[in-house]
């Protein structure tokens, strides 16, 4: 499966913000990955390290003025950066599909649920009236909401934000998509909800064969749900591995220390949390060397010379001159 | 949503009657009298004061105000001063006839403003949103008799476009079964005087609808600015929904819920307007009939007509509380 053609294919793609008479920012910056048909993708990273941008510029969502999109983004053969806007409309929703982080304010507030479900039906599947209102119904149960047919007629302020996650899951799958991209999709629900909305979209991944790309900043969720996970820091990729290799052997610092900080309850009581020193400063820093320089434990002097070459060593890739050791347990620090 | 309409109906008695007590006192607080009023300049006192006998304002206020509620509540409140006709009757003749220019000032604000001020802000700063912002500015800066005077000026006398003045050409031989001009020619199969009503309310109901316009225009510029940023407008996106949908179903329908206040209270404010606008044009309304009513110390006329027009007022607000809780789920009253 893995060793498929790539269905999705980002190349070095660059977004940068430009505002009148302020600097211009670049929150993307050469980031390339792949999507195999089935494949789940984690792309992770704290807030501000351009993971979001990349989804929302994969999906030609990015406002067009004031932003600067480069590189490509290969589905089908079209490079999806410079497909004209209603052919763009015709592969968003249908095949490929986003969850985003806010179920409270993703769901318009003065229209019926079943609406909102059918509409994307209509749009791409030549659905309409009744058969639409089942099919919505179909799909509202098939991502557990009870009652389905009451539910299509009440709106989003009368259901859970749970329920309203999932009834933008139900949207999202509604034309069956073959990506679906997933932008932090459980941070604004309640932890216990977070594992259910997790679970769900393996299970419906898997039933529909759709590839999954989980935003996330949480390396828990990857941890249980991706195959390949890629880090970013600064709007650069700074590690891709498969899970197994990147969880059992952090080789970039930057994952070392998100693994760490991570808390354990296999760990004992009262061992404090290891936090990683300092926040990801706004303007990139990669012309100056390594952004993380400033905030690493493995700093040495070539590290703030230049911005340091993605690399592919054994099977993994990784932005880094003085990675952490092959055997150095990270985890157990 | 009975209950709510009727619980806010009720409200009305207390405001009425406040406001009929406010309105008694301070109309005999002003300087002058109907009997003067009436009797000009060189009235003598013996002659002052024989009027003011037969019409009783010589009694102490409470006394007037007690007559004066008690006709009232039977929708009686008395004869004009200078037309010597019933209040109610003038009322009749006179309400129609702002109630059509005020419809016609709303259409012409609403027809104009809400598709102005979304593509204001759909084309953020552009030309097209310069001239939107400066040109309700000056919408709301231009005193309504002055705009009323220029277009009069400029559409009537100089290019001769509309008439200048008055609801029908004289010439029309028309029946008025309702009072609204326009209505009146198309039941009665008269188009052609449909017609000339038509071309008489045009420039009165642009200079009446010329705030309400700038109004309507900003307020949903300022909405769908904010509304194109909600995330549920980027979620439409990711569906792929034709822009069309996207407008319609998700922008306009957020968009315009502050519009439709704006639109409630801006419909209340007409009957003000209407006041010089109806003076310029001629036009036989309440408008006008009010502005010589007040010269005239016309106090029956005063009382009757201030206080239907309050009750109007929160008719027309609670009309719009009961649109908002329809168009709004979220505020949908029980």
């Amino acid at each position: 499966m893995i060793d498929s053609e790539p269905l999705l294919d980002v190349r070095e793609l660059s977004v940068t913000f430009t505002r009148k008479g302020g600097p211009t920012v670049r929150a993307v910056d050469g980031v390339s990955f792949t999507v195999r048909p089935g494949e789940t993708v984690g792309l992770v990273g704290e807030s501000g390290s351009g993971k979001s941008v990349t989804s929302l510029a994969v999906m030609g969502l990015l406002p067009r003025r004031g932003v600067e999109v480069g590189g490509q983004v290969l589905f089908d053969g079209d490079d999806l950066l410079t497909l004209p806007r209603d052919r763009m409309r015709d592969i968003r929703g249908r095949d490929i599909a986003m969850v985003f982080q806010d179920p409270m304010s993703s769901l318009n507030p003065v229209v019926p649920i079943g609406v909102q479900v059918t509409e994307v039906l209509e749009r791409h599947q030549d659905l309409s009236g009744d058969a639409a209102r089942s099919a919505a119904a179909e799909l509202l149960s098939r991502v557990g909401i009870p009652d389905p047919t009451r539910r299509l007629k009440e709106y989003p302020h009368q259901l859970s934000g749970g329920m309203r996650q999932r009834a933008l899951i139900a949207m999202a799958l509604a034309c069956r998509p073959r990506v679906l991209i997933a932008d932090e999709p459980t941070t604004a629900l309640d932890v216990t909800i977070q594992a259910q909305i997790i679970e769900l979209l393996k299970e419906l991944v898997q039933d529909t064969g759709a590839a999954l790309v989980m935003i996330t900043h949480d390396l828990g969720i990857v941890a249980g749900l991706c195959d390949t996970v890629h880090v970013m820091y600064s709007g650069r990729i700074v590690e891709s591995a498969g899970r197994r290799e990147l969880f059992a052997q952090p080789r970039h610092p930057y994952t070392g220390g998100l693994l760490a900080s991570v808390p354990r309850l296999d760990a004992p009581r009262g061992r404090p949390l290891h936090p990683i020193p300092g926040s990801p400063t706004d303007v990139l820093r990669w012309s100056r060397g390594c952004a993380f320089a400033p905030r690493c434990p493995n700093r040495i002097e070539p590290c703030t010379d230049g911005p340091p070459p993605l690399e592919s060593i054994g099977g993994r890739s990784l932005r880094c001159l003085n990675p952490l050791a092959e055997t150095e347990e990270v985890a157990a620090r | 949503m009975l209950k709510f309409v009727v619980r806010r109906l009720l409200l009305l008695v207390p405001i009425l009657f406040g406001l009929s007590v406010l309105l008694f006192v301070w109309l005999r607080a002003l300087p002058g009298g109907p009997a003067q009023a009436l009797l000009g300049e060189r009235a003598t006192a013996e002659s002052v004061a024989r009027i003011e006998a037969l019409y009783g304002l010589n009694d102490p206020w409470y006394v007037q105000y007690w007559k004066f509620l008690s006709a009232a509540v039977q929708l009686d409140f008395g004869n004009s001063a200078r037309t010597n006709r019933p209040v109610t009757e003038e009322m009749v003749r006179t309400f129609p006839a702002t109630f059509e220019l005020a419809i016609a000032a709303l259409i012409f604000a609403i027809g104009i403003g809400i598709p102005l001020g979304y593509y204001a802000a759909r084309k953020y700063g552009s030309w097209l949103d310069n001239l939107s912002v400066s040109g309700s500015l000056l919408g709301v800066a231009v005193p309504v008799f002055f705009l009323a005077y220029i277009l009069k000026y400029v559409f009537s006398v100089q290019l001769g476009w509309f008439p200048t003045q008055g609801r029908q050409d004289p010439r029309i031989d028309a029946d008025h079964p309702t009072g609204l001009y326009v209505l009146d020619g198309i039941i009665t199969g008269n188009l052609e005087a449909s017609w000339d009503a038509i071309m008489h309310l045009v420039l009165p109901a642009i200079a009446l609808g010329a705030i309400p316009l700038a109004i309507i225009v900003r307020i949903t510029r300022a909405s769908v600015l904010d509304v194109v940023h909600e995330d549920y407008v980027r979620t439409a996106e990711a569906k792929g929904l034709w822009e069309r949908t996207i407008t319609r179903r998700h922008v306009l329908r957020n968009a315009l819920l502050p519009v439709v206040t704006v639109i409630g209270l801006q419909a209340g404010l007409l009957f003000s307007g209407a006041i010089l606008t109806e003076t310029v044009f001629a036009f036989d309304g309440v408008g006008r009939f009010i502005a010589e009513a007040i010269s005239n110390r016309d106090y029956a006329v005063l009382q009757g007509f201030i206080l239907v027009i309050a009750a109007m007022y929160v008719v027309v607000n609670l009309l719009v509380d009961v649109s908002y809780g329809l168009i709004d789920p979220r505020v949908r009253v029980r």
